[in-house]
């Protein structure tokens, strides 16, 4: 949940790779199947009619597909923008007790807030019992909030990396650096170099990716702690993370300004950003405004704090959810099944765009050759499986957007003030508006 | 509108016709037509003022409790939260300090743009001017242009990447302070919005200045009174009444400044999400989904929007209103 959604067109970009892609992937019978088990129609008349709420691209053609398979179940995909504005629109609607669709494309990060909405169903008893072991525990976890309950089946998922300009790097003698020690050294050898150029910046627009950092370094700003929710954001981890960032932006050797912005896409593109840490998704976007650097951009494993036990994050990834509103959780179920662990619904989902997706069982088999604008690195995905992996497990709270909000504002005025110390008292600031928050709301907070 | 207690005067009418007009008028005394005639207004303005006002100011004096996790169902009920959420807004330091830089924002917006409006105004009206058609196109084309638009092409134009100024000034080996900076960025928006809104203010003030009978230049300049004198002595004292009201309109304009901050924030560290009142509100209820505390911020932005525009036009009633009054 980016918490700038008010510029969407310099966001486009990044949420297209954030959300799935449909494609026109020849049918085949694991729909069927699915739609074979389970006695849906209880009795009713007709097919089950189910809306979907979803701003991927081309998600229409994948839904084709299984219209045509199933006739009993017929989904219509009604588009929406991404991210905040959809899940605000469906709070919106479950407030008004109608309205909301049966099925809803979700953001991780959103499932609690939706959750403690009282937005989404239950889905555990209409779930296949093998579907839970088509994702990897971190990201089953996501969807179940660490409970019995299910609330979402993971769709994609947007493991951290670290993108660099290999050009850059050999002329300059370096490698890729394995510690965010060589990180930082490697951010400094490329500033003396040349002035204008940096390795990265820090971007005080973007929570999402400094909880993926904060993930890395073994964060889990959110926990259930029996029946309260415990807050851990000013943690040791996260302030490792806070200090080391704060500590580069002081020093002058990476940018302070946000990313996204045209300023950053300029960069990127004339060669001044040369490197960036990002997920997954990141080719699609230097694809769109780095044109000109293609075939100079490598990808490699995201620096580590300690290279011998190799950690990532996450940044965006989303879910398939079934609303509290919905009349046929069972169908829609079966549907969220299919589009999400089938051989099919998984190579639709990869085919069209650089999505990853998060189920592991046919992620390699639709995987099988890197994003156009990585041509240069035939075993991209290769790479990316391995960092899957390692992404650590991470617990999103009900007020992330609070968060998220927090994180904006503090960390401008940190970023500002290129102050190390700054950066640290920012995450108080964060931890205690975080605590505040639940707390005037009625939470149990420990 | 027809009054239905007026009665027809006793013009000669054509017998056949006054049948008719005792029929109408007939109906009219049965006082269905005027509401008939209001309904549409009437409608719109319940369903699309008052009924959202009075819901607004319902909601804000409610709020949810949260029991336990709050996940699951039942664990989220809506109260009554009295006057909670208008001493949280009053007391919480970002809306304050919203609100003194939506005032200082003001004091820099409001005398340059209307400074400018008016000697444009006065310069188009001046016996001198030239090509006074394309130039009062050129300098109302701006308000054309949504806030949105301008504000993104004032950034690109701000931001030291892309803009072709610092490019300029780093070939002339110029270093230009960054005008997104938290100390400047007060200046780079009131900028955008003396960009936008300087044209229209000098058509409202342009008006009237044609208006103003040639006779009084005539005397005025027998009188040997000079082009300067004619503009301060009697151009200006003519227009104030239009002045006045521009005044209030950008100062209502001011309080609500939303747009130009709400789009240049996500490319620089100096705007906060609570940057100006109304970005606040939106934060409240759009990004925290509090609609509460919202809701309550909402109704003190409007109260405190009506008692200065108000308490302002009573204040100059003799300028603002003297013609109507005399």
């Amino acid at each position: 949940m980016s918490v700038n959604p008010q510029f969407p067109a310099l966001r486009t970009s990044r949420r297209r790779f954030l959300g799935l892609g449909g494609a026109a992937i020849g049918a085949a019978a694991a729909g069927g199947l699915l739609a074979g088990c389970g006695n849906d129609s209880s009795g009713e008349s007709g097919p089950v009619e189910l809306t979907f709420w979803a701003w991927a691209p081309e998600i229409e053609k994948l839904v084709e597909i299984w219209n045509q398979q199933n006739p009993d179940i017929t989904v219509t995909v009604s588009r929406q923008d991404a991210g905040d504005a959809a899940a605000t629109k469906l709070l919106t609607a479950i407030k008004a007790g109608k309205g909301a669709p049966d099925l809803m494309q979700a953001e991780y990060q959103a499932i609690p807030s939706m959750v403690a909405n009282d937005a989404l169903a239950d889905i555990s008893e209409h779930l296949n019992s093998e579907t839970p072991g088509h994702f990897n525990d971190g990201v089953w976890n996501s969807v179940t909030l660490g409970s019995d309950a299910v609330y979402a089946i993971p769709q994609d998922t947007g493991p951290l990396q670290f993108y660099y300009r290999e050009d850059v790097f050999s002329d300059l003698g370096i490698d890729a650096p394995v510690t965010w020690e060589e990180y930082a050294e490697a951010a400094r050898t490329i500033h003396e170099a040349d002035p204008s150029m940096y390795l990265g910046t820090f971007s005080s627009k973007d929570p999402g990716l400094f909880a993926g950092l904060a993930q890395q370094a073994g964060a889990s700003w959110w926990g259930i702690d029996g029946e309260a929710w415990s807050v851990q954001i000013d943690d040791d981890a996260t302030r490792k993370v806070a200090e080391f960032w704060g500590g580069l932006v002081e020093e002058g050797v990476i940018s302070n300004q946000p990313m996204y912005t045209p300023e950053w896409n300029a960069a990127l593109n004339d060669g001044t950003q040369v490197g960036w840490v990002s997920a997954v998704w990141a080719p699609g976007v230097l694809a769109g405004n780095a044109a000109d650097t293609q075939g100079k951009w490598k990808m490699a494993t995201i620096p580590q704090w300690d290279a011998a036990s190799p950690a990532t994050g996450n940044w965006g990834g989303s879910s398939t959810a079934v609303t509290s509103q919905s009349a046929h959780p069972e169908a829609a179920v079966k549907f969220a099944e299919w589009l999400n662990t089938s051989a099919d619904g998984v190579a639709g989902l990869v085919e069209h765009s650089a999505v990853y997706p998060a189920d592991t069982e046919h992620a390699s088999t639709a995987l099988d050759a890197p994003p156009a604008f990585f041509d240069n690195q035939p075993d991209f995905y290769e790479i990316t499986e391995k960092n899957a992996e390692a992404v650590q497990s991470f617990t999103f709270g009900p007020n992330v957007n609070v968060t998220y909000s927090l994180f904006n504002d503090e960390f401008s005025s940190a970023s500002e003030a290129r102050s190390q110390q700054a950066f640290v008292d920012a995450l108080g600031a964060m931890q205690d508006g975080t605590v505040d928050d639940l707390t005037k709301q009625g939470f149990s907070v420990k | 509108m027809t009054n239905p207690t007026v009665t027809v005067p006793a013009a000669p009418v054509p017998p056949g016709r006054r049948a008719d007009r005792r029929r109408g008028s007939r109906t009219l005394h049965s006082g269905f037509y005027p509401y008939l005639f209001i309904a549409p207004a009437a409608v719109c303005f319940l369903s699309f003022m008052a009924i959202p006002i009075v819901y607004a100011i319902w909601v804000s004096f409610r709020t949810v409790k949260v029991s336990g996790l709050g996940l699951g169902s039942g664990s989220r009920t809506e109260v009554w939260a009295g006057l909670a959420n208008y001493s949280a807004v009053l007391s919480d330091p970002e809306f304050l300090a919203s609100a003194r830089r939506a005032l200082a924002y003001g004091a820099v917006l409001v005398p340059v743009m209307l400074g400018l409006a008016l000697l444009f105004a006065l310069l188009l009206d001046s016996r001198r001017a030239r090509a006074r058609t394309f130039s009062r196109l050129a300098i109302f084309l701006p308000y054309a242009v949504p806030a949105v638009i301008s504000s993104v092409l004032w950034g690109f134009l701000y931001l030291r990447g892309t803009s072709p100024v610092h490019w300029l000034a780093a070939k002339a080996q110029v270093v230009l302070p960054d005008a997104l900076s938290p100390d400047l960025v007060l200046f780079a928006i009131a900028n955008i919005g003396i960009w936008g809104g300087t044209g229209f203010n000098m058509i409202v003030l342009y008006t009237p200045l044609k208006a103003i009978p040639s006779e009084l230049y005539e005397a005025a300049t027998l009188d040997g009174a000079s082009e300067f004198q004619i503009a301060t002595r009697i151009k200006i004292p003519m227009v104030l009444p239009s002045l006045i009201m521009t005044l209030v309109f950008s100062v209502i304009a001011t309080l609500q400044v939303f747009a130009e901050p709400m789009t240049l924030r996500p490319m620089t560290n100096g705007i906060s999400s609570t940057w100006s009142p109304l970005m606040k509100i939106y934060r409240d209820a759009f990004v925290q989904n509090d609609i509460y505390t919202a809701s309550a911020g909402s109704i003190i932005v409007a109260l405190a929007t009506f008692v200065i525009s108000f308490g302002f036009l009573r204040l100059v009633r003799g300028q603002a209103f003297a013609q109507e009054s005399r």
